[in-house]
């Protein structure tokens, strides 16, 4: 059996509810058909107080193997370097110093969510609560096990970044570990996993239609591009999110609202409203990944002049005011 | 007299610390400290108004919704938004989703293991319990994670996904249903239906919600013991969980669910009988938190400053009363305040305690699951969701909500467009308080108090059905 030990610290246990969310199969079936022995969850095992004290010594000690040290949440490590704003309770210790010490012992560490890859929004602002990733600070390598950790397997943390991460981002990442998969090639310069980190949220859009000729919402609930106006950022943002949905049928722009490009460093931090596409005379300032900006603006104003009349009314619409055209097939003639 | 100190204490969402002085055999005396830090509100100052839709849902993953409806309102007072009757059907929807799931996995995931531990095993009912309760490896973690998902798809359709959605702004929903989507909703909702009313009532819903008193109570549970909620009752009875956790005996609620900008179920507060709610004698004392000190504070005009090392201080929570007094909030106050007859009758019978706040969060269940078929059918596909409301405007904004554990409440202060002050009091807030300044104990402080625990016991497992049955979210306590 392949041991995996899940501690939360500084964040909001989303990603742990995300993981419950896992369908076909679920979340049991899929640990239990990797061979993933859950040594222990907050929210799932039934072990608390000394009982977990008593393994997380043992574990330290080298007295039980640690094949995968999962933490959700960032690294607390404020007030002024103390700790102190995440004792774990029952044991007079910060947090940070188990993670560090547990660390130490995994053959692999996953930095589950983005506030353990990079601090993320619990770093949020002047970062009062001092939170670091597990191996960056934003988009500098570091956080609180350094850049130069590296553990047995994988050769760093792996950063399963996400806000929440997709259930099946972690389960994959998972399972592909317990089979002694999961090496340095599978993960991007960030160390995020490229099974889903080598897409753009924009990828599977079902607003694309509407991207390609520029038609755009201009309010919530509209059913155009939310590139322009809206804030999205999907054409930059790296996720499958498109493309494997959520909750069954969802994602962000699904849902009507922007990607907020919650898998990168420093998401946290836009710079301006999440809301509200920054623009630069008139341009968004965000380009489009790998898109040279001269084309991008060429393109975009002849895509403008192109836009049929449907996509321009629906794009302001909540729901189709006018159905694509039908052509007649012909082929008995 | 002895000294415990329980934890890391878990199946509570977060991290939490309970000190406890045990004198022959019972909990004389206990403290609860909220052991995580985070800070978010000093992050919210200077950022734009709208952010707070991004942000205040990350202070909690599984009351993720709730804040965010928090927030949306809070703003939609300053934008003097008028919400469409579908943009309220369509938040109605995603809030109460979140508070049923959030109760499933309270009763099935977070308390009822705690009746498979070893230490039961000699009592009668404890092998088909354990069978069906215990952590991971029991019958209901298998059945139930899988319904908890579906029913979650409701999420996927209205709000793209659970936990984090940005489809919940002041002026409605993001995500207009279209007339297949309402359908879909219809049979998420049928078919999560038919798993409480195989599993855990093993009756109607209607049947359930109707239970007015114990005397119906009882007899419900004797013709439905196999049911989960039977099961609970029956264990419930032997254990004389009704003898355990009394608090205050002092209930809040907000009120929830809005229909034409009026709240479907009753706020107001309960002691000895129902009285209006003055949300203006809220105020958050800080003498026994790691915050610096001030004179208590009205929410609007809050602050928060950390100091580790302050005296006196034991916890990161702060210590909200309601014109001085200690609250408690839940599903337990919400029904009771809107005036359930059955939340009055256990009220009546044995106040707040581990079997009565149990019992109404799974009436709430059933009651919340059939209010959600009507919405789901009242949804006009074709008609808006979403009102613009424009650019909001500098002063303070309230959001009060209920999460599934009890009232949540927002206060925003705008200066040109930016938040200059931003407040937050969360419904274990009010539950895990630590002492405020006239030595009042919060509510599950008291509720600790006369605890028994057996010779030997470490981690001692009444304490652990008492601060369980408050479903706490520590991660929101403190934020």
């Amino acid at each position: 059996m392949f041991n995996l030990l899940w501690l939360q610290s500084g964040g909001c246990g989303g990603c742990s509810m995300s993981l419950l969310n896992a369908e076909s199969p679920d979340l049991l079936t899929a640990l239990e058909v990797a061979g993933i022995n859950l040594l222990w969850h907050p929210a799932l095992s039934e072990a608390t107080g000394s009982e977990v004290r008593t393994l997380l010594q043992a574990l330290v000690d080298g007295e039980q193997r640690l094949d995968a040290l999962c933490i959700e949440g960032a690294v607390v490590c404020g007030p002024d370097g103390s700790g102190l704003f995440h004792v774990l309770s029952g044991t007079d210790t910060p947090m940070r110093d188990w993670i560090v010490r547990l660390a130490a012992r995994a053959r692999y560490v996953f930095a589950v969510g983005s506030c353990a890859s990079f601090g993320g929004v619990s770093s949020a602002g002047a970062n009062p609560g001092e939170m670091r990733g597990l191996q960056f600070d934003g988009q500098q390598p570091g956080g609180a096990l350094g850049a130069g950790f590296e553990p047995a397997a994988a050769g760093r943390v792996v950063n399963i970044a996400g806000c929440p991460p997709h259930p099946n981002w972690v389960l994959e990442a998972l399972m592909s570990a317990a089979l002694g998969e999961l090496q340095a090639e599978a993960l991007d310069e960030l160390g995020r996993p490229r099974f889903y980190a080598d897409h753009l949220v924009h990828h599977g859009c079902p607003r694309n239609e509407f991207y390609e000729y520029k038609a755009s919402a201009s309010r919530a609930s509209d059913g155009g591009c939310l590139m322009e106006h809206m804030g999205c950022v999907a054409t930059q943002a790296h996720g499958d999110c498109n493309i494997r949905l959520w909750n069954g049928e969802g994602s962000c722009t699904r849902g009507g609202y922007a990607c907020i490009n919650c898998t990168a460093p420093e998401f946290e931090e836009p710079g301006h409203s999440y809301l509200q596409t920054p623009k630069l005379a008139g341009i968004p300032v965000g380009l489009p990944t790998d898109m040279p900006k001269a084309w991008f603006v060429a393109l975009s104003s002849l895509s403008k002049a192109a836009t049929p009349e449907r996509l321009k009314v629906n794009a302001h619409s909540d729901h189709i005011k006018v159905a694509p055209k039908i052509h007649p097939v012909n082929k008995k003639r | 007299m002895s000294r415990l100190v329980v934890g890391p204490f878990n199946r509570v969402e977060g991290d939490l610390e309970v000190k406890l002085d045990i004198d022959q055999g019972r909990v004389s005396d206990a403290w609860v400290n909220c052991t995580l830090y985070r800070g978010f509100e000093q992050i919210m100052r200077g950022k734009p108004a709208a952010d707070a839709l991004v942000l205040t849902p990350r202070i909690c993953g599984i009351c993720s919704v709730a804040q965010s409806a928090a927030a949306a309102r809070a703003l939609a007072q300053l934008q003097g938004c008028v919400v469409p009757p579908n943009g309220e059907r369509a938040a109605n929807l995603v809030q109460a989703c979140e508070n049923l799931a959030d109760h499933l996995s309270h009763f099935y995931l977070f308390f009822m293991p705690d009746f498979a531990r070893p230490q039961y095993a000699g009592e009668p009912w404890y092998d088909d319990t354990a069978a069906r309760f215990r952590a991971l490896k029991g019958s209901a973690a298998r059945q139930v994670l899988p319904a908890r998902a579906a029913f979650l798809n409701l999420m996927g359709l209205m709000a793209g996904k659970w936990p984090h959605t940005l489809a919940i702004q002041p002026g409605g929903s993001t995500r207009a249903i279209q007339p297949q989507e309402r359908l879909r909703i219809v049979a998420i909702l049928k078919t999560f239906r038919q798993f409480l009313e195989q599993a855990t009532f093993g009756d109607r819903l209607e049947n359930v919600a109707d239970i007015a008193d114990l005397t119906q109570l009882e007899r419900w549970q004797q013709r439905h013991r196999d049911s989960d909620l039977g099961r609970f009752l029956g264990l419930s009875r032997a254990l004389e969980l009704e003898r355990l956790g009394r608090a205050a005996d002092r209930f809040m609620s907000f009120g929830s669910y809005a229909e034409s900008g009026t709240p479907l179920l009753r706020p107001g507060l309960w002691d000895g009988g129902w009285q209006a709610l003055d949300t203006d004698q809220i105020r958050e004392d800080v003498s026994c938190s790691w915050l610096q000190d001030s004179v208590p504070l009205a929410p609007a005009l809050g602050e928060t400053r950390p100091q580790a090392d302050k005296a006196g201080g034991y916890s990161w929570c702060k210590a909200p009363r309601l014109d001085g007094r200690v609250m408690e909030v839940g599903a337990l106050a919400r029904q009771l305040v809107d005036g359930h007859p059955l939340a009055e009758a256990l009220v009546a019978d044995s106040g707040g305690n581990v079997r009565n706040r149990v019992v109404m969060r799974l009436l709430e269940l059933a009651r919340v699951l059939i209010q959600m078929e009507h919405w789901a059918l009242a949804l006009e596909p074709g008609e808006p969701f979403y009102r613009d409301g424009g650019e909001p405007r500098d002063g303070v904004g309230v959001g009060l909500v209920e999460a599934a554990r009890g009232s949540l409440g927002h206060w925003v202060d705008l200066r040109d467009g930016k938040i200059h002050n931003y407040q937050i009091i969360a419904p274990t807030t009010w539950n895990f308080s630590p002492r405020d300044g006239d030595g009042q104990p919060g509510a599950l402080e008291l509720a600790l108090r006369d605890t028994p625990v057996q010779e030997g016991e470490v981690d001692p497992v009444a304490v652990q059905h008492v601060v369980r049955s408050f479903d706490p979210c520590m991660v929101c306590t403190v934020h």
